[in-house]
């Protein structure tokens, strides 16, 4: 298969959000793409005026309003929907798929099933038949098979400013990876490969936590040291995590896990950061939450995956920590001091 | 003893789907046979030379595969292995020495025409040799051996041996989707993956394969089996090919997948047991072979791409449960995997049953009751989807699904190793779930699951093999204990009933107390210990706790141990 034979047909991006829209503009340097988005101003500002979210948007994109005419005219469809409508979203395009079209998400959270009317603090636990990463939805809900998700240190802005960075293609198919790598690789931008697809969804998730603690250190005026420490110890807490849902090691040591997690960890650009950040500084969650044009992740995450360590009875101290901050009216200072009188000082025990 | 009473099987006899054996397609094939291997040596050695693409490669893996090959024969020597063995393996090495004193100016291709006389060997070693009267014969023995047996010993009046009251359909039950099962065999191609507990169940899904009135199947029988004389010439006769589980070396490998591939692109309906041996620990399969399996992906996949734009034939997967009240085997199967769960270690097959301990259990077996089921799963299409009966493919939203399109890549059909592996994977986790939900639980596997896990709860602390070590004369239970338990048991398989995820025998409704004794007095119910007894108090007690952790695993997987 060559280039030219891939670009044939236009390659589609489903969610013109922050990296939704820098996805397109990468994909349309070798492609043609169509652009979906559900809100019909946002595909006709895009139609008008080439330009989304303060983005340019390059012009072999083209924007729809229409999932059916998006999936017949696409085998190939990039998701970049948050994870709290990507249940939907699926259950919308599923009967417009074929086992032919390859989905490659980039959606960094969990999907998680209650039953109707309860929240996760009222059932008493939360196992991995209730916590589903997202290939694993888009599997559930339609025939595709060949999925494959992007993860990575990704920020969209310096994407879009075409600043080097690295992204992980991860499938169970080779095929997938190739095809991944093939259209979006640019001199700007690497692709690396990995075969353990839920590993790199998971780390990608789980590195949401993390950047909401170093957030907080930050807002606390804390320095280096303090962001080494949480970033190595995070890292640790992420394996074990990871591992109790079915994750392996490597992935966690790759681009998609230490990589992003640096990242995260470090940039005030990222919502997670930000939403730490303001804690630190007194905020209420709620207050943050309102006036957020888009989801931070991380929250429910720490949630589902405070549940989750619990469950499978996995030490998880920042998540246990963090998720008291943000539900339970912990400070930021008494979850610090908890962690540093901890009386636990083995440094790596999962090698 | 008390007979196991079942519903009375309502169906009749299935008339054959294909009025005579000149259209089966097995028939077609060994007709054709010379021709037939020719195409599979063609083919496999266009494979391995794909696999090992460069000269070195290929002269590595043959003395590798001569190597193993006279290994075997020093080692492993079975009765059914061809005189001129050794004679054969010891003219490819010296060949093989003669080509590597030389340059490959000298010595031409002769590597491939080694490759090929190994190749053409082990594809006549393989094939099966279907013989029509044979076949005939064959059946027409089991069935009058069998219903004689069983009037003889059930109808108690003078001249009942040639009575007809009772049919080998009133013992062998057969359950599920027999139905479907024969309109599929007439659109398209079926290849059955039954689960594979004792060795008597080639035999068994030969009987069910006809009494469905299906033409016969291409069987890949373990070579173990035609050791024994009466095996042989059973499976000899149905259709059977040769699976030499000794013979690990690629060629051997790629030979036999292909000819079980294009066996079934010809059309022939095949079976093979997925698990590729007998469960040694009793468990339902979990973990299956996924090279005959892929086999069926790869002959999909290339009547696609050789028939573009023609309907093509479809490929149905049929999982099949067998279930038991009694394996013949168990006490040594249960060894062989305790053996290698502690150690650790590898020891080789070996089978300690002859013709004569056969007939003696067969004789048992139609006299005394304990009777056998057989669960017919849905068809699935090669990537594990349901198949309505128009044999279309549907989704899980009950829409229809173009399986081809999994093979599709940009438009065309292709090939992908990769991607066909990977398929391998799921289908047989697809099997695996299919084989739980089809499976039949029966009074026996409730009793023994029940008496052992309540065993192992008494203690605790002791891990398996320490339990297993307890001498039998400390265990017992209390009746009443044990009745209360088996009810909660009963209850939560009704409930998985209910969800879709187990089937159970008619047998299991009905009183506590009938349903226990009968479940009792069938586990295991002809081995010399019986795994469960009552004594004189009317508890329950063991003569042999292994073989009833044996009889106990059939129902591990289903999470009942939290009901004990």
């Amino acid at each position: 298969m060559t280039l030219s034979s891939i670009s044939e047909k236009p390659i589609g991006v489903i969610g013109a959000g922050n990296f939704g829209t820098v996805i397109a503009n990468i994909l349309a340097i070798h492609s043609k793409v169509l652009l979906y988005a559900r809100d019909e101003r946002v595909v006709s500002q895009i139609r008008d005026k080439r330009e989304n979210r303060g983005y340019p948007i390059h012009q072999n994109i083209e924007a729809t309003h229409d999932l059916a005419h998006l999936a017949r005219t696409c085998d190939i469809i990039f998701p970049m929907v948050p994870s709290a409508h990507f249940r939907t979203m699926m259950r919308q395009l599923s009967p417009y798929l074929h086992p032919y079209h390859i989905l490659i998400h980039g959606t960094k959270g969990f999907d998680i099933t209650l039953p109707p009317g309860q929240t996760i603090e009222e059932i008493p636990k939360l196992t991995r038949n209730q916590v589903k990463t997202m290939s694993e939805v888009i599997q559930e809900e339609s025939v595709v098979v060949r999925v494959g998700c992007l993860a990575g240190p990704n920020l969209a802005k310096e994407l879009a400013q075409r600043q080097p960075g690295a992204t992980v293609v991860a499938s169970h198919f080779n095929e997938v990876i190739q095809v991944g790598k093939r259209l979006l690789r640019n001199d700007r931008f690497q692709v690396y490969e990995n075969n353990d697809i839920v590993g790199v969804e998971i780390a990608g998730v789980l590195k949401n936590i993390i950047a909401i603690a170093s957030g907080a250190l930050s807002g606390l005026g804390y320095g280096e040291n303090a962001k080494g420490l949480l970033i190595s110890r995070g890292a640790v807490e992420m394996v074990y995590l990871g591992r109790a849902l079915g994750g392996d090691l490597k992935a966690f040591l790759g681009v998609a896990g230490i990589g992003d997690l640096v990242t995260t960890c470090n940039s005030p650009m990222s919502r997670n950061f930000t939403v730490g950040y303001r804690l630190a500084k007194g905020e209420k969650l709620n207050d943050i939450l309102a006036d957020m044009s888009e989801i931070a992740e991380g929250i429910n995450t720490v949630r589902i995956a405070k549940k989750c360590a619990d469950h499978y009875k996995v030490r998880a101290l920042i998540t246990d920590r963090l998720y008291k901050v943000l539900f339970e009216g912990m400070t930021v200072e008494e979850a610090l001091e908890f962690l540093m009188r901890y009386p636990l000082n083995v440094d790596i025990d999962f090698l | 003893m008390e007979i196991l009473e079942e519903k009375k099987n309502k169906n009749r006899p299935y008339e054959p789907i294909l009025e005579g054996i000149p259209d089966w397609p097995v028939y077609q094939l060994s007709k054709n046979r010379k021709e037939f291997i020719e195409t599979v040596t063609r083919k496999s050695l266009e494979r391995i030379k794909q696999l090992r693409p460069t000269r070195k490669q290929l002269i590595d893996e043959i003395e590798a595969t001569a190597y193993r090959e006279q290994n075997r024969i020093k080692r492993n020597r079975w009765r059914v292995d061809p005189k001129d063995d050794s004679k054969f393996w010891s003219g490819i090495k010296n060949d093989l020495v003669e080509l590597s004193s030389k340059n490959q100016e000298e010595t031409g291709a002769k590597e491939d025409e080694i490759l090929e006389r190994i190749v053409n060997r082990y594809a006549n070693e393989i094939a099966g040799n279907f013989k029509p009267n044979s076949y005939r014969v064959t059946r027409e023995v089991i069935k009058f051996f069998f219903q004689r047996l069983l009037n003889g010993a059930r109808v108690k009046k003078f001249g009942a041996f040639f009575r007809n009251q009772y049919t080998l359909r009133d013992k062998i039950q057969i359950v599920g989707k027999v139905g479907m099962l024969r309109k599929l065999a007439k659109q398209g191609t079926v290849v059955m993956v039954p689960t594979h507990f004792s060795n008597l169940d080639s035999i068994l899904i030969g009987w069910v394969i006809h009494s469905c009135g299906l033409p016969a199947f291409i069987y890949g029988a373990g070579l173990n089996l035609f050791n024994i004389k009466i095996f042989a010439y059973f499976m000899n006769s149905l259709g059977a090919y040769k699976v030499d589980r000794r013979k690990k070396n690629l060629p051997y490998l790629e030979t036999l997948k292909m000819y079980s591939n294009i066996a079934i692109q010809k059309g022939a309906h095949s079976l093979f047991f997925p698990g590729g041996t007998r469960s040694r620990s009793g468990l339902i399969e979990k973990q299956l072979k996924l090279g005959l399996l892929s086999t069926a992906i790869e002959a999909q996949r290339n009547l696609y791409l050789e028939n573009q734009h023609e309907e093509v034939r479809k490929i149905f997967i049929v999982p099949v449960t067998l279930n038991y009240n009694f394996v013949l085997e168990a006490p040594d199967l249960i060894e062989d995997y305790l053996h290698v769960k502690g150690k650790d270690k590898y020891f080789p097959e070996q089978d300690k049953y002859g013709s004569w301990q056969l007939i003696r259990f067969l004789f048992k077996f139609f006299t005394k009751g304990s009777n056998i089921s057989v669960s017919i799963g849905p068809g699935l299409d090669v990537l594990g989807n349901f198949v309505n009966e128009d044999g279309q493919s549907i989704d899980s939203h009950g829409r229809i699904i173009d399986t081809k399109d999994y093979f599709i890549s940009n438009s065309n059909i292709t090939t992908d190793k990769q991607r066909e592996d990977e398929y391998t994977r799921m289908l047989s986790n697809r099997i695996v779930k299919e084989y739980h939900r089809i499976n039949r639980v029966f009074a026996s596997h409730i009793a023994a699951f029940v008496a052992f896990e309540m065993w192992q709860k008494k203690f605790p602390k002791l891990d398996l093999f320490s339990l297993l070590r307890l001498p039998e004369e400390d265990l017992e239970i209390e009746y009443a204990e044990f009745r209360e338990t088996f009810k909660r048991v009963r209850k939560r398989i009704y409930e998985l009933k209910g969800e879709g995820k187990v089937y159970h025998a008619t047998h299991l409704k009905g009183k506590a107390d009938k349903v226990i004794k009968l479940g009792i007095e069938n586990v295991g119910i002809f081995h010399l210990n019986r795994p469960l007894l009552l004594n004189k108090k009317g508890n329950i007690i063991t003569k042999d706790l292994t073989v009833l952790y044996y009889y106990h695993n059939r129902l591990v997987g289903y999470d009942l141990e939290q009901h004990i």
